[in-house]
């Protein structure tokens, strides 16, 4: 523990080391790096101190909680608080300037990019893809625990176009598993949500053919079962049989679970496949530099990478007026980037931790607030 | 056995024959200590008191203006929306509707529970209130009145939990029975869901709930059946069934719509419970048995607040409104139906 926070700080100094040679960012970073990397933790810890909000995503709700537990023990005099209001609410929020920090499962719009740069002084809004969390589709069927499926497959069972368990569609992906004569139940959400989001966004880049419906928060197929949140959901599959859903993937409890179609391989969801997707992806072009957008690639072929995933951004600014502000929210946001945060957050939240290669990515980022 | 409810039971006309006499009786005693007439402190007491009952009176309708003028506002910016502008704003709104189509089939939702509810209730709460009033021995009446009082003050989503966690996974079989057997029929029409998120099940664990109300204020209403009435039914020999039928029932008649109504307004409004077992659907469609067909106001409230931008939460409030007028117009219509049985049912 002692020694984890110490090569902790160790990798933050030095990333801020790095960032103060290569950006052009003053000599107040210097002077706070070099106090941060000489004092010892317990002072460190203590020298903290003031308010932090945050509104935003539901999604990020679990871990934000265990984040803000893990960074309060080590700042006992910083209090943070996160409003989960939903992501539209915490971008309006955090650009309005009635918090200092927002989670959102999506992407700033152009419109909000302009904002943003109202609202932070003459820096750049910082979008952080912090929380990974991959999106399990779940099944109720006696005696079944996996089944392999491509895109295609799921895509016409939730359009309600593959309608017994035992049709061929499903037999040939699954030679060894005796299928039951059993209608098939798909089950969606019924409120807006980001799962529904990605989900539909991935059916519609992999399988366009049999899926002819856009990305969309709101579920597109009409008379099918649905239910409330997530939990809403995972209920509605457990309760009864030859149902299918999709959920995220900490929630799917002993239910059954679908390996999609990856390549030429069958991937079954795995905190580190779903790290994997983000890493194989593109960045989104033509935003700020600060913006570490990624553009999932959700067709991908990479071996081991699971790509129905959520992946939700940390907003900051990479200036702030007041340098308390930015201070609190260099301090938080490094936590939460940390080996440490992102284990709480996958102890809390079954979210897959980010990878070592995104974390310097992002350390950089967050050492360049002001 | 006839007789004995009649002993324990004061008539109509003995209890005002004891009561009449007490402030008489009393007054005498309580001459020296009774404040002279237009004494100055009594009569600031008195008008202290009659300002604040007014101001209490006046409140409700102040509230019911104030709620009123609330909705009209804050949904304003959806009732003057262009369809296509609620279509662009609202992911969830669906294309091609105007905002009263949108509302429509949530209203439909909305009575169609409520009236599903009611259909199951209402027989079941006279049955309970008359055993209640005129079958079950005393001790064991009053225990029962007890429990029904007791069960009306269940929250709403300890019903709705049971109600999913429970009830509807036993209620499959007999909706799979039910539309294998009558499906000819559209109501029952399948293939029925499972797991049964459907309106029939919500319909069910509405019953359930308002039947403590119902039962409760019609047991009060059957008990105060004139005791003439009854004996003089009797006495021309008809049976304890017949009494009830000549007697009970046309006197309980209004009342009975009353807690009816009740009963109605807290199915209309009911959120939690149809918010856990219902799987929402926008159809105007008759099949209780199937999954994704219908859904009621409260519930879609519930079920899209938490994510929905200004222009959708105004749609939302634009809905309530729609159940604020419908629960008023059924309320009235209440009213109207029970000022004119008044005049037939002989309790007056």
């Amino acid at each position: 523990m002692k020694l984890n926070r110490h090569s902790r700080m160790a990798t933050v100094a030095a990333i801020g080391a790095l960032s103060l040679t290569l950006a052009a960012c003053g000599s107040d970073n210097a002077v706070e790096d070099d106090a941060a990397g000489s004092t010892p933790d317990a002072e460190q810890a203590s020298t903290l101190s003031g308010q932090l909000e945050g509104a935003g995503a539901s999604s990020q709700e679990s871990a934000m909680q265990a984040w803000i537990a893990g960074f309060q023990s080590q700042n006992p005099d910083v209090s943070v608080a996160y409003d989960p209001v939903g992501s539209g609410g915490g971008r309006t929020q955090f650009l309005e300037g009635g918090t200092q920090f927002a989670g959102s499962d999506a992407a700033l719009k152009d419109d909000e990019l302009a904002q943003a740069a109202d609202r932070c002084v003459s820096g750049e809004v910082a979008e952080l893809p912090l929380y990974i969390s991959p999106i399990a589709v779940i099944f109720s069927l006696d005696g079944i625990d996996s089944l392999n499926m491509s895109p295609a497959t799921v895509a016409g069972i939730f359009d309600q176009k593959i309608t017994n368990w035992n049709a061929p569609e499903i037999a040939a992906e699954n030679p060894d598993v005796t299928l039951p004569d059993l209608a098939i139940t798909p089950v969606n959400r019924s409120d807006e949500s980001g799962t529904t989001e990605n989900f539909t966004e991935y059916l519609a880049a992999t399988a366009p053919e049999a899926w002819p419906h856009e990305a969309s928060g709101d579920w597109p197929v009409a008379g099918g079962q649905s239910a409330q949140g997530t939990s809403g959901v995972v209920q509605t599959v457990t309760d009864g049989q030859g149902t299918i859903g999709y959920a995220d993937a900490s929630k799917a409890g002993s239910l059954g679970t679908v390996a999609i179609k990856v390549g030429d391989e069958y991937v079954p969801y795995s905190p580190e496949a779903a790290a994997a997707v983000v890493d194989a992806s593109p960045r989104a072009e033509g935003r700020p530099e600060a913006s570490l957008v990624v553009e999932l690639d959700r067709t991908t072929t990479e071996p081991g990478a699971y790509p129905l995933v959520l992946v939700s951004y940390s907003l900051a600014c990479t200036e702030y007026e007041s340098s308390e502000d930015a201070t609190l929210v260099k301090a938080f946001y490094s936590y939460i980037a940390s080996e440490e945060g992102q284990q709480a957050a996958a102890e809390a939240a079954g979210s897959a931790p980010i990878s070592d290669e995104l974390r310097t990515e992002a350390l950089a980022v967050i050492e360049a607030i002001a | 056995m006839s007789n004995s409810p009649q002993l324990a039971r004061p008539t109509a006309a003995e209890t005002a024959a004891v009561a009449a006499p007490a402030p008489s009786s009393g007054a005498p005693g309580d001459g020296p200590r009774t404040p002279v007439r237009g004494h100055p402190h009594r009569d600031r007491a008195g008008r202290a008191f009659s300002t604040a009952a007014t101001v209490a009176g006046s409140t409700i309708l102040v509230t019911l203006a104030a709620v009123a003028v609330f909705l009209v506002l804050r949904a304003w910016p959806a009732l003057s929306a262009s369809p296509e502008e609620l279509t662009e704003g609202i992911q969830w709104f669906p294309e091609g509707t105007t905002l009263l189509g949108f509302v429509g089939p949530m209203l439909f939702g909305t009575v169609l529970a409520s009236v599903i509810a009611l259909a199951v209730a209402v027989p079941v709460s006279t049955g309970i209130a008359l055993f209640i009033s005129h079958y079950a021995p005393r001790r064991m009446a009053n225990a029962l009145g007890y429990l029904i009082d007791l069960l009306a003050a269940i929250p709403s989503v300890v019903y709705g939990l049971w109600g999913v966690a429970w009830l509807a996974p036993r209620l499959q079989p007999a909706w799979a029975w039910l539309s294998e057997t009558l499906g000819f029929i559209p109501l029952f029409e399948g293939p029925a869901a499972n797991p049964p998120r459907v309106i029939l099940t919500v319909g069910i664990v509405l019953a359930v709930m308002i039947l403590p109300i119902i039962t409760a204020v019609a047991r009060e209403v059957f008990l105060q059946t004139p005791r003439l009435h009854e004996e003089a039914a009797l006495a021309l020999g008809a049976t304890r069934w017949e009494m009830i039928r000549m007697a009970v029932l046309p006197f309980g008649q209004s009342g009975l719509i009353s807690a009816s109504m009740l009963g109605l307004g807290r199915a209309l409004g009911e959120t939690m419970a149809v918010l856990m077992i219902l799987s929402p659907g926008l159809t105007y469609s008759l099949a209780l048995l199937q999954a994704g067909q219908h859904q009621t106001i409260a519930a879609n409230i519930a079920n899209q607040f938490p994510e929905a931008n200004p222009l959708g939460v105004s749609t939302l409030i634009a809905t309530g409104l729609a159940l604020f007028v419908i629960t008023l117009a059924v309320n009235m219509a209440a009213r109207w139906v029970v000022a004119r049985r008044k005049d037939f049912s002989g309790a007056n």
